[in-house]
């Protein structure tokens, strides 16, 4: 709609910036009314607040687990036996599909502290219970698509890309944990 | 009226023409958008209607951000809010827009009623576009009912009772239609979840109208201030970018005046006592309404009285029944003004004596509203009475009868000549006469 | 015209927006000198720190603050561990544990202020059939805000002469109706400041008003921040709109 008379050119740069301005501080300011918007379906301050869970490990015995809520998330705990930490410990790394030692996954050998969730897509692994299938490696396997992790948490077959991922947690007694 | 409309496609990009040659939406966009004619001589009054349609498109994206927190339940539907206004990121943010976007946008509404009914623009042949418009004002005002009562505080849930109660009044039938309205025996937790339901989705009906509103505006063209048509080129300018850049103009300078509201001044418009959680066992000392239905309240309040017969004792309207039916009939009855409106004239510009009625009737919609916020006692009811009175003599007598008896002032014979002549021309309103606009 | 509009807007607001305020039987509160009024307000933080030990140790024996959490107050000036530490203080109810049973803990960061009495029920037995209302938006919920608070505080009077007071009932200036259940509680009870303020009836009103308002509307300091750079964006933008307007008309005669 360029077509009003344009007698001189120097006036016609001067409107052309003039419009680009415009346009521009437009943009800026669709942009600034839509982030507050889109920010506003990130976790609230109530939900990040929530973001630890204290875990009491007393009563848990060697070989027994316990399963709790963290960020809506289920968090394997579990008291693993002196066997099932030699396995995890003694794994030749060169045959892991990511490859990871046991002592970087866990703070307190005697637990295994790790997300529930399957890396493949996000299904919560079977083993927690003794009764459970935990798969060849003794640690846990994923009903949906077959994924086999060893006691350390770590994927041994199976379409799952990667280990359990690990929380952040720290021991606040000899039989207490804080995840988050 | 469509000057532009040329046979070939003029975009040069393949996508484009690709698209355009099957569903010319983008020919669509130029041809109603672009070179729309629109009169030249157009004053800010014409402004509002887009920036309704501004208000609306904030409220409905606000809106539904603000859903995604809320919980349509008595128990949690408070604290929902507090949620939003404390722990979600931006969430006063978006619930003071979304609030005092409600306010803004009744305001603009109501300005952009006045210039049609000033400037005569339900008259022929836009009496459709101007149904359409009332009706629009009509699920505005649902909508904007049942967002009040959403947030579930003491204002949320009296207003809900007396207005639901209102139904009430409709003679045999009025008990049932109440409780069917609320799903119980009160305004209950049943009442918030369909209020809730309903809420979300009368803005999206009211965008298919505001859709209709527009293209049956863009079938007869626009009405300007000398309410006369345009005769040729010399008197339309193309839609854009004369009046896209004056209504974002425009948008710009009510922007601000909202922003003033939403960061400044968040609860000015709103009632202290909502911010108290909603309790079915304490009413509040003094119930008013949100400051848009204050007029429509007031015209409830003020049929204090029976109709009957005279003399006889019997009544065939309760006071109750006659106020309902005032108040609604005082929408009802714009619905007709395009035929009750005998005047040859569109613009108040040329009508002496109906320009002052048009003021009046101003005053009297002001004066309303400030009866409506005040407790109905006193000299005010007879005031409210009053005032009732000449909205309805207004519509169904004023109109009818000056069309036949006021004698017009000269129209000039085009919107772009009588400009040269204006100095001398005779007393035109006042309104109208402050400077046509820009530099003239 | 679009004076006429502008005058307009104004009228339709302030003719009809002021909702009527006026509670019977109330005296006006005069207007305060708060920190937070204004386009650049912001709150007085030490003094609604001061505010928040007298809500502690005065007002929660009767008032809830359910909206507010302790985490808030990191708001209010505080850092993580007094937060932690102010939220120790308190006891609630959690549960049911592994074996069914609820059991008691400290409060923490991200529990909400926990009442002194367990329900509405609880609080009415305590406080002779009256419930003492949620202090967390009482700035809001109340025409005067701020400044009737205040009022309300320092407004306990003797009843004027030929007025009975029923047992148990007390007399203030401002209260609409002026009877009510609470006593002139700040004359009672007083709080030793951390800062060293001394504790006059006055200064624990105003302190614990300014700590309502925060309670109220604790986002207020950010919104009237970002209403500025809002504002002044927008008053660029209309300006460039206005210019581009003016270009645009400047060959259209009229």
């Amino acid at each position: 709609m360029a077509d009003t008379t344009d007698s001189d050119g120097h006036t016609g740069t001067r409107r052309d910036f003039l419009y680009l301005a415009t346009a521009a501080t437009a943009g800026v300011g669709v942009l600034a009314f839509a982030w507050p918007l889109v920010d506003s379906m990130n976790p609230a301050a109530d939900t990040l607040a929530l973001a630890t869970t204290n875990v009491d490990l007393t009563g848990v015995e060697a070989g027994q687990a316990i399963t709790v809520m963290w960020r809506g998330k289920p968090v394997f705990v579990r008291h693993r036996t002196q066997g099932e930490i030699t396995a995890a410990e003694s794994a030749d790394l060169s045959t892991l599909i990511d490859p990871e030692p046991d002592e970087a996954r866990v703070i307190n050998p005697d637990w295994l502290v790790v997300i529930g969730i399957c890396t493949h897509l996000g299904c919560v692994p079977l083993g927690q219970r003794t009764t459970d299938e935990r798969g060849e490696y003794g640690g846990y396997f994923c009903p949906c698509h077959g994924s086999v992790y060893d006691t350390s948490g770590r994927i041994r077959g199976g379409p799952a890309p990667r280990n359990l991922d690990v929380p952040e947690y720290s021991f606040t007694s000899e039989t207490s944990i804080r995840i988050g | 009226m469509a000057h532009g409309s040329s046979g070939g496609t003029p975009f040069k990009n393949p996508v484009v023409r690709w698209v355009d040659s099957r569903l010319p939406i983008f020919s669509m966009m130029v041809k109603e958008y672009g070179q729309f004619p629109a009169p030249r001589n157009f004053n800010y009054f014409w402004n509002f209607g887009a920036l309704a349609m501004i208000v609306l498109m904030v409220m409905i994206v606000t809106g539904l951000f603000l859903s995604m927190h809320y919980t349509a339940h008595v128990d949690y539907a408070f604290n929902s809010v507090e949620r939003i206004m404390r722990d979600v990121n931006f969430g006063w943010l978006m619930r003071y827009i979304h609030a005092n976007g409600a306010s803004m946008f009744f305001v603009v509404v109501f300005i952009h009623i006045f210039r049609g009914l000033y400037y005569g623009s339900y008259k022929k042949p836009r009496e459709l576009l101007w149904i359409f418009g009332v009706i629009i004002l009509l699920l505005m005002m649902a909508t904007a009912f049942m967002g009040y009562v959403l947030p579930w505080g003491q204002m949320s849930f009296w207003g809900a009772t007396v207005i639901t109660n209102l139904f009430s009044a409709i003679p045999l039938v009025g008990d049932e239609i109440v409780t069917w309205l609320w799903g119980g025996f009160s305004v209950d937790n049943p009442t918030l979840n369909r209020f809730f339901s309903l809420h979300f989705l009368l803005p999206f009906v009211i965008v298919g109208v505001v859709f209709l509103h527009v293209a049956a505006l863009h079938i007869t063209g626009s009405n300007n201030p000398k309410g006369i048509e345009p005769k040729g080129p010399q008197d339309t300018l193309p839609f854009h970018p004369y009046y896209t850049i004056k209504d974002m103009f425009g948008s710009g300078v009510f922007m601000i005046i909202f922003a003033m509201f939403v960061f400044f001044a968040p609860n000015y418009l709103g009632h202290a006592d909502n911010y108290i959680p909603a309790n079915p066992l304490v009413t509040p000392a003094h119930i008013v309404p949100e400051w848009y239905f204050l007029p429509f309240y007031a015209m409830l309040r003020a049929i204090t009285f029976n109709i009957g017969i005279p003399f006889t004792g019997v009544t065939i309207i309760e006071a109750k029944l006659g106020g309902v039916i005032t108040m609604f009939g005082s929408i009802i009855v714009l619905f007709f003004i395009s035929w009750l409106d005998t005047s040859p004239v569109r613009s108040a510009r040329y009508r002496p004596i109906y320009k002052w009625c048009m003021w009046l009737l101003v005053l009297a919609v002001v004066v309303l509203g400030y009866c409506g916020s005040q407790p109905a006692e006193g000299l005010l009811v007879v005031v409210a009475q009053i005032c009732t009175f000449y909205y309805f003599l207004h519509f169904l007598v004023l109109m009818p009868l000056l069309g036949k008896l006021e004698r017009p002032l000269p129209l000039p014979r085009s919107i772009s000549e009588p400009v040269l002549r204006e100095p001398g021309a005779g007393p035109l309103p006042a309104g109208a006469t402050a400077k046509p606009m820009e530099k003239s | 015209m679009w004076k006429r509009a502008c005058v307009l807007a104004a009228l339709a607001c302030v003719a009809l927006g002021g909702p009527a305020s006026a509670s019977e039987g109330a005296t006006h509160p005069p207007a305060q000198d708060w920190e937070f009024n204004g386009l650049f307000g912001t709150f007085d933080l030490a003094s609604a720190q001061r505010g928040l030990q007298v809500y502690e140790q005065i007002c929660h024996a009767c008032h809830s603050l359910n909206h507010v959490a302790y985490r808030h107050l990191g708001e209010l000036g505080f850092n993580e561990d007094e937060v932690a530490a102010i939220a120790a203080n308190y006891q609630l109810s959690d549960g049911p544990d592994e074996n069914g049973e609820m059991f008691d803990r400290p409060a923490e960061g991200s529990d909400f202020f926990v009442p002194f009495f367990a329900n509405e029920e609880a609080a009415r037995a305590g406080n002779g059939g009256a419930y003492p209302p949620d202090l967390s938006l009482i700035v809001k919920a109340r025409s005067g805000g701020a400044d009737y608070i205040y009022a309300f505080l320092t407004g306990f009077e003797e009843p004027p002469d030929g007025e009975e007071l029923p047992a148990g009932r007390y007399w203030n200036e401002y209260f609409p109706g002026h009877q009510l259940a609470m006593p002139n509680i700040l004359d009672v009870n007083t709080v030793e400041y951390t800062d060293g303020t001394e504790p006059t009836h006055a200064q624990m009103a105003w302190d614990v008003t300014n700590f309502l308002a925060w309670a109220a509307e604790p986002q207020m300091m950010e919104r009237k921040q970002m209403g500025l750079k809002v504002v002044l964006f927008l008053l660029v933008f209309t300006a460039l709109m206005y210019a581009v307007k003016r270009k645009v008309w400047a060959n259209v005669h009229h």
